[in-house]
Parts: structure tokens; C-alpha cells; sequence
């Protein structure tokens, strides 16, 4: 994984009061600010010195890929490695994907911990279809990403066969670090570009939550910044 | 286990009650097994169950095979236990593949061994055996709407290949 380390912004001396008279001046400031009495010069300098500017696209991809929350669907033995992800040693809350929801209305991400079987493809298939939007799936291990091993009638050669798969994370199991780089390596697609082009790849396009109660004839026509 | 003579006592006491009912006898590495006539499967059985002095009270496992090259092709395996004398005695119904897309038939033991209930509609679901007055006779084990019994020998077994990068020239634009 490329590690970026960025040097830190040089906070002080404003954001680090030096001590209490320091303290007082910058109070006195934002209670200037908040009176509207700071004007012209000083009003510019505050305003930089406290405020982060983006668009709210780019703060709406920060914010969904630093809190995906996984739906509690264990397949196989690897799912043992993802419950493992939730420990205390691995600890996936640094990346905000710790909180596993027992229902499915309440998550984004699938993990699909494991073989699946053709007689559970309707059942993942439910848990997908209700999920909210916008959720992305991650296929762990090889049994989920080929059919692994298991190359035979019961196992479904890939789960890719009937869900759009984000990430295949290759392993047998992927030990859990494995897992934690495979949600980098979705927070990273998600922080980079949206259209991850699966519904056209799939001839799905008109399946988004926001397209479905919308009338055919009038044609369909996405949001600017969509997932479609 | 009974031994070597006493699975002949068993087979000849057998045969007595109902004539024919017992084919063959193998006592191979320490295991008893009588080869019984499907058509007698149900008198076998419950003569081993309830007759005195065999009393093989307890029904551990049911299971079929299928023997492809040999005739007959299919058999259905009931493993007995006698509880009081902790002994075990198999007993083999060999089965003829009737063709024709049609399915072997043997009497259910349901009503003697309540317990062989999932267990054959286990052999059902994989090899096809159909089990005559089974109380609910469907798949238990593969989707219900599966064609097919892929526990024979001459089924598919399934899959496909994987793509590596010393195979990926094989299947050209596998990536559409």
C-alpha cells in the first residue's frame, strides 16, 4: 500500500493558543466576528486561518467512504477473519467501517465472508437488494471472488455472477490485514470516482434507487454526479 | 459386531422367515453386511429389529452409492446398531438402474425408524432413489427447483476454469 505521509500544516502560533493571554485575543476576535464587526483585512485572515473550503461532492465522497457500515453476513470460515477485523487488535474503527449492522436496511457494505453456494444466491441476493444506496461490495477470499476450491455443481463460480462486486480480496482466508487493505483500496475508489460504471457493466442502468419510480417515457435522466 | 458364523446364523434365520431376502453375506475387515433383496428390505429390517436375541434397535445412518460400472448400479445402506450389544450390522439393497430417465424404487423405513426420514430424502436428493411411501419425499439439501442427481458417478461435477496469467491466452477477451 502507498503510504502518504503529508507533512502537517504549521499550526501555530493561532491555532495552538500559546497561553491565556493569547487565548483572550483570539476569544475577543470571534466574538469581533460573530458581531460583525471584523472587517476588510482582518475578517479575510480569520476566515482562512479557520475555514477548509471544498465542494460538497468531494465532502460527501469523504464522508461516506470514512463511515461504511457492514452488514453482519458471515458466509464461511472467513468470516471468522472478519469478525476478527472488529477487534481490538485489528480495530477497523480507525477506518470508520467497525460498526457491523445486524439488519440491512441499515448498511452499505457487503462483505461476502466465504462460498456461496447456488441454494444461498437468492438469499444474498434479498440482502443486497436492501441495502441502502450507495453500497458497495467486497468479495473475500477466493471462494466468493472464483468458486475456489470448491470448482463443483453446489458453488457459484464467482459471486460476480449475479452481484456487482467492487473489490475481490484474494486469499484463502485473506488474513484480516488483507481485508482492512481491501476497504482502503474501496474508501480510495469511493474518494476518487463515483462512477464505478457497474450498472452499465451489468446492464443495470435504470436499477438506481432514484430512477425506479420514475415513469419510462419521460425518460430517465441521472444526476450530474450519479452512480449509474 | 457379529462375527464370521454369527452373520451366517443371522442370514440363515433370514432367509427362513423369508425366502430369498438375503442374496449374499460379506464379513470384510471386521464388518458384518448382509445383501438383501430390495423387495425385502422392510421384513429385513424389522426382523433385526424386533426378533429376540437380534433386536438391532437403532437405525444409525442411511445412505445410498452408486457403484457405475457394476450391476446392479445403485444401493441403499442402512447401518444398524444393537444397543444392548453395541454390535452393528449393515445392511446393503442393491438397486437396478430401471433407464430410461427413470428412478430406482425401494420401500421407505419411515415406519419402522422414524429417524431415516432426512436421510432419505437426502439419497433422494442426490442419487435419484425414490423411496416408496416416504411420508414428504423432496430435496433437502439442494435448491428445489435443482435438475439433476449430482451424486452419481456419471453427473457433471461442475465449475469452471479459473483464468491465471499462464492459462489467460486460452480464453481470449475473457474480460468482456
Amino acid at each position: 500500500m502507498e503510504v502518504r505521509r503529508e507533512k502537517l500544516r504549521d499550526l501555530s502560533p493561532l491555532d495552538q493558543p500559546s497561553g491565556p493571554e493569547e487565548l483572550r485575543v483570539r476569544q475577543l476576535r470571534a466574538r469581533d466576528m460573530l458581531r460583525g464587526d471584523l472587517e476588510g483585512e482582518d475578517l479575510q485572515e480569520y476566515v482562512e486561518e479557520r475555514l477548509l473550503t471544498t465542494t460538497l461532492d468531494r465532502a460527501q465522497k469523504w464522508a461516506r467512504s470514512n463511515a461504511m457500515w457492514p452488514a453482519t453476513f458471515g458466509l464461511a470460515c472467513c468470516a471468522i477473519e472478519m469478525m476478527a477485523m472488529v477487534s481490538a487488535r485489528y480495530d477497523t474503527a480507525r477506518f470508520g467501517a467497525e460498526v457491523f449492522r445486524a439488519s440491512p436496511r441499515q448498511a452499505d457494505m457487503l462483505i461476502l465472508s466465504g462460498r456461496v453456494s447456488t441454494k444461498m444466491v437468492p438469499v444474498i441476493r434479498r440482502v443486497y437488494d436492501q441495502m441502502l444506496e450507495p453500497k458497495w461490495v467486497l468479495a473475500m477470499g477466493a471462494c466468493s471472488s472464483s468458486g475456489g476450491m470448491f470448482a463443483n455443481y453446489a458453488v457459484v463460480q464467482g459471486a460476480d455472477k449475479f452481484l456487482p462486486v467492487d473489490v475481490h480480496i484474494p486469499g484463502c482466508p485473506p488474513r484480516t490485514e488483507a481485508l482492512i487493505y481491501g476497504i482502503l483500496k474501496l474508501q480510495r475508489q469511493i474518494q476518487g470516482n463515483p462512477d464505478l460504471g457497474w450498472r452499465r457493466r451489468y446492464q443495470a442502468e435504470g436499477t438506481e434507487e432514484w430512477a425506479r419510480d420514475l415513469p419510462v417515457a419521460t425518460g430517465a435522466t441521472p444526476p450530474a454526479d450519479s452512480d449509474a | 459386531m457379529p462375527d464370521a458364523p454369527g452373520l451366517e446364523l443371522i442370514a440363515r434365520g433370514l432367509n427362513s422367515m423369508a425366502k430369498g431376502s438375503v442374496i449374499d453375506t460379506s464379513f470384510d475387515r471386521e464388518q458384518a453386511a448382509l445383501i438383501v433383496d430390495p423387495e425385502h428390505v422392510l421384513e429385513v429390517l424389522s426382523w433385526l429389529r424386533d426378533e429376540p436375541g437380534q433386536e438391532y434397535r437403532f437405525l444409525s445412518a442411511v445412505h445410498a452409492a452408486d457403484y457405475l460400472p457394476a450391476e446392479p448400479r445403485f444401493a441403499v445402506h442402512y447401518e444398524l446398531l444393537s444397543m444392548a450389544r453395541v454390535e452393528r450390522l449393515r445392511v446393503k439393497a442393491l438397486l437396478a438402474d430401471p433407464g430410461d430417465s427413470e428412478l430406482p424404487e425401494i420401500d421407505s423405513c419411515v415406519e419402522l425408524f422414524p429417524g431415516a426420514e432426512f436421510p432419505e430424502r437426502e439419497a433422494y436428493d442426490f442419487f435419484g432413489i425414490v423411496f416408496r411411501n416416504h411420508p414428504d419425499l423432496r430435496r433437502i439439501l439442494m435448491p428445489e427447483d435443482y435438475v439433476g442427481w449430482p451424486q452419481r458417478r456419471d453427473f457433471p461435477i461442475g465449475g469452471e476454469p479459473v483464468i491465471f496469467t499462464h492459462n489467460e491466452h486460452e480464453v481470449p477477451r475473457w474480460y468482456e
